[in-house]
C-alpha cells in the first residue's frame, strides 16, 4: 500500500515536470571551477549556453524562444543550456517558483560563483558582465554574443551560421 | 530575398564587435549633462576636483539598486577629499519606464542622493565611455584621464562581505600616484536599454 502510494506521488511529479529542469531537482554550482567542469564541455554536441536571471526582463522575454528552440532541435546534437544568475538569497523566493510555474524543459543550472571578476572572462574575453549573453561551444569552436534574441528562429539561424561556419 | 537579408543582418550582428569604449590611459571626454535639480552638470565645473568617480547607473536593475546606498556612502566619503561622484542613467525610458527623470527625481529624494545623479538624455554619454551595464563605475583623474573601470566591489549581495572594494582602492591609488591593481573588472549588470532600431 505504501509502495503505491508512493508510486503515486511518481506519477503525480512526472506529470508535473515533463522531463525538464524541475526547481526540485534544480543544480546549483557554488564554483565557476564545478561549473566549467560539468557545463562546458568540448564534444561533439553543440552547446548553446545563454546566460539570465529572473530579475532581468530581457532575459525572460527570451527565454520562451530558447525553450521553443529546444524543442525544435529534436534528435540534433544540440543541448540547450539555460544558466540562471540569480542571487543567492532569490534561488528559493524568485527562481525556484518561477521555473515551477513555466515548466521549460530545456536544462536549467545555477551558477552561484559571486566571484564574477574571477570568471566573467573565462566565459569570453569580450563579456563585460551584462546580461542577456549566449555562448556557444561545439568542440574548439565557440562563439558569444552580449544581446537580446528576438524569437525562435533568430536562436536557430545564430546557431546554423554558428555550426556551418 | 527576404531570407537572404535576414541571413545578412543575423550575420552582421555575429560578427559586430561590441562598443568600444576607453581603456584605463585614456583621456575621457567630458559631458554636459541634466541633473535631477535640473542644473546642466560638467566635470569642468569642479576646477579644483582631486578627481571623478563617474557611475553608469539607474533605477530600476536590481544590481544599481543593491549598489545605490553604497554609491550614496561613496560620494559622502570622498566628496571632503576633493573627488567628485557623478552618478549617470544612461537608459532610454521609452524602453524602461522606472529610468524616467521623474523616477530619478523621486529615488533621489528617497534616498537622499548627496551626488549629482544625471540624465543622459539622447544616449550619447555612455557609448563614448563603454558603458555596457548598470551599475559600471569609472574613475578618472583630474585631467580626466581613465584610471579605473569596472565594479564597485565585489559582492552585490552583502556590501559587509566584500572582500575587495575595487574602486576605493583605486581611490587610494590615484592619492597615492599609483595606478590600480587590478585596472578594470567585470561583474554582472543590466544591459543599457536602447531603443531597437
Amino acid at each position: 500500500m505504501k509502495f503505491i502510494t508512493h508510486l503515486h506521488i511518481c506519477i503525480i511529479f512526472l506529470l508535473a515536470f515533463p522531463k525538464g529542469t524541475s526547481a526540485q531537482n534544480l543544480r546549483i554550482f557554488d564554483t565557476f571551477e564545478e561549473f566549467k567542469n560539468s557545463i562546458l564541455l568540448h564534444n561533439d554536441t553543440t552547446y548553446v549556453i545563454n546566460f539570465w536571471a529572473t530579475w532581468c526582463k530581457p532575459c525572460v522575454k527570451e527565454l520562451p524562444y530558447f525553450e521553443s528552440y529546444h524543442r525544435t532541435t529534436g534528435k540534433q546534437k544540440i543541448k540547450v543550456i539555460l544558466v540562471s544568475l540569480d542571487f543567492n538569497k532569490q534561488i528559493d523566493t524568485h527562481l525556484k517558483p518561477f521555473l515551477s510555474k513555466n515548466h521549460y524543459t530545456a536544462h536549467t543550472v545555477v551558477l552561484a560563483d559571486k566571484n564574477f571578476n574571477s570568471w566573467i572572462s573565462e566565459i569570453d574575453e569580450s563579456w563585460s558582465g551584462a546580461i542577456p549573453a549566449t555562448l556557444l561551444l561545439s568542440g574548439d569552436k565557440r562563439s558569444f554574443v552580449e544581446k537580446e534574441f528576438e524569437s525562435s528562429e533568430d536562436i536557430s539561424q545564430y546557431v546554423d551560421s554558428f555550426t556551418h561556419h | 530575398m527576404n531570407l537572404l537579408f535576414i541571413f545578412i543582418i543575423s550575420f552582421l550582428s555575429i560578427e559586430t564587435p561590441g562598443i568600444n569604449g576607453y581603456q584605463p590611459g585614456d583621456k575621457a571626454t567630458d559631458f554636459s549633462l541634466k541633473s535631477i535639480t535640473g542644473k546642466m552638470v560638467s566635470m569642468a565645473d569642479y576646477k579644483d576636483a582631486r578627481g571623478f568617480i563617474v557611475v553608469f547607473t539607474c533605477n530600476h536593475c536590481p544590481f544599481a539598486v543593491m549598489y545605490q546606498d553604497r554609491i550614496n556612502e561613496l560620494a559622502k566619503k570622498y566628496t571632503p577629499k576633493g573627488y567628485v561622484l557623478l552618478a549617470v542613467n544612461p537608459n532610454d525610458p521609452a524602453v524602461q519606464p522606472a529610468d524616467s527623470y521623474a523616477f530619478m527625481q523621486e529615488r533621489a529624494k528617497e534616498k537622499g542622493f548627496v551626488f549629482p545623479y544625471l540624465f543622459d538624455e539622447g544616449q550619447k554619454v555612455y557609448p563614448q565611455y563603454g558603458a555596457t551595464k548598470t551599475p559600471h563605475a569609472f574613475l578618472l583623474d583630474r585631467n580626466l584621464i581613465v584610471k579605473y573601470i569596472g565594479a564597485i566591489d565585489d559582492n552585490a549581495e552583502d556590501a559587509s562581505l566584500a572582500k575587495e572594494k575595487y574602486l576605493e582602492n583605486a581611490i587610494m591609488s590615484l592619492e597615492n600616484g599609483t595606478d590600480p591593481v587590478p585596472s578594470i573588472t567585470k561583474a554582472i549588470g543590466c544591459s543599457i536599454k536602447v531603443k531597437k532600431s
